[in-house]
């Protein structure tokens, strides 16, 4: 059913793709473009390959086209780590282009297009919206062994955390879950506006599959890998897999989207956040 | 700190998930060419690299993590997931249950 209807989106905005007269029919172009990420397309290249362009962006070939975005932009990222993650990506698909594996350069999409034209401040209380509801600070009151499952492996992340950027987060079994205070928030809101643009794109990503500011923070400060901080993240159905048994077309399943999602969102944050440089040893006389 | 495992297992680990993505020509593809750059420039050497060499080891994991769930993820996907609709016997048989059959059962009667 789902499918059948993205195939007839595609349809229609392959109809309607020829109309440029008004804006808002290209706003409506824009949308399908973005909607039809699950729709499939036959593979149209052959070789993928990465050029450096004006202002040492990085670009990717695709035979001899250069990528676009669905927006229509050009396809660029600041550095050739990315851009050869991204070509690898491409260069994966086989006989048709599975958008929904390419974690890589949906980010990457985003961040070009910018879909939902946020800005950084926006942006910044998207992801902060989480710590009121952060995973790791929801505890359960029973039954008891959950109790203290959650005790031993969120709690070290936590005091890690609080120790770290110095701030109180605290957790709570209420409904309403722990009042964190002002201080936090506002720790977190000027750390986090020491991010690029692109690196938000990355991290909001993360914060939103793991549903946890602590543990996606905890990520990108190199302090949790990635299979860690996904097994946190879903400690209460590890739980409940080792009472009832575990179904690899549900459980197996989602746990790997998760992994290759945050890893994407994860790496993404780093290769668009750091500088690497190269330091010389000093002569010795 | 997060555990993690050598960079050369990590390293290994990559080539063989390039190897499985792009078969027997992976060595020509530019993935290969700069992994192996990048494990080689980050070495500990007398000339020092100045990346923290936790850094690059944590990276280099999380490229690993991306490209092992993304192929499992894909296999299941292509195993459960990718053969549209499937029948209501099917169904009911992911579950363990089975569908009646016998004449007379629930949902025979007119």
């Amino acid at each position: 059913m789902l499918r059948s209807l993205v195939r007839l989106q595609s349809h229609v905005g392959s109809i309607l793709s020829p109309s440029h007269m008004c804006p808002r029919s290209q706003q409506f172009r824009f949308a399908l473009n973005y909607s039809s990420a699950t729709a499939e397309r036959r593979r149209f290249y052959q070789d993928v390959s990465i050029s450096q362009g004006e202002g040492g962006l990085y670009e990717i070939n695709l035979d001899r086209r250069k990528l676009k975005t669905p927006g229509g932009k050009l396809f660029t990222v600041p550095n050739e780590a990315l851009a050869i993650a991204i070509a690898t990506e491409w260069d994966a698909q086989r006989d048709t282009l599975k958008f929904y594996t390419m974690h890589l350069s949906t980010l990457c999409n985003t961040a070009l297009d910018n879909p939902t034209q946020r800005n950084k401040d926006q942006m910044i209380s998207a992801a902060l919206k989480f710590l009121d509801t952060d995973t790791v600070c929801y505890r359960v009151d029973e039954p008891h062994s959950l109790v203290e499952l959650q005790k031993n492996e969120w709690d070290p992340v936590l005091h890690w955390m609080e120790n770290r950027y110095n701030v109180t987060i605290g957790s709570s079994s209420s409904i309403l879950g722990p009042e964190i205070p002002k201080a936090t928030k506002d720790t977190f809101r000027q750390h986090l506006n020491s991010y690029t643009f692109w690196s938000l794109t990355g991290l909001e990503y993360v914060i939103t599959q793991l549903k946890s500011v602590v543990l996606s923070m905890g990520m990108i400060d190199r302090h949790l890998t990635v299979e860690q901080a996904v097994l946190l993240s879903r400690l209460e159905e590890e739980y409940q897999i080792q009472h009832w048994g575990s179904v690899e077309w549900a459980h197996d399943y989602d746990m790997f989207e998760l992994r290759a999602r945050t890893a994407a969102g994860a790496l993404f944050v780093h290769l668009t956040s750091e500088s690497s440089t190269v330091k010389r040893k000093l002569m010795q006389d | 700190m997060a555990a993690l495992s050598s960079p050369l297992r990590t390293c290994r680990g990559i080539l063989k998930e390039l190897r499985a993505l792009q078969g027997p020509t992976y060595k020509r593809s530019l993935a290969y060419n700069y992994v192996m750059e990048q494990f080689r420039k980050n070495k500990v050497t007398g000339e020092r690299y100045c990346r923290a060499q936790h850094e690059a080891s944590h990276d280099s994991h999380t490229y690993l993590c991306l490209l092992a769930s993304t192929r499992t993820h894909m296999a299941l996907h292509n195993l459960y997931h990718a053969k549209g609709e499937i029948s209501i016997e099917q169904s009911a048989g992911l579950v363990g249950l089975r569908l009646p059959t016998q004449p007379g059962g629930k949902g025979w009667e007119k």
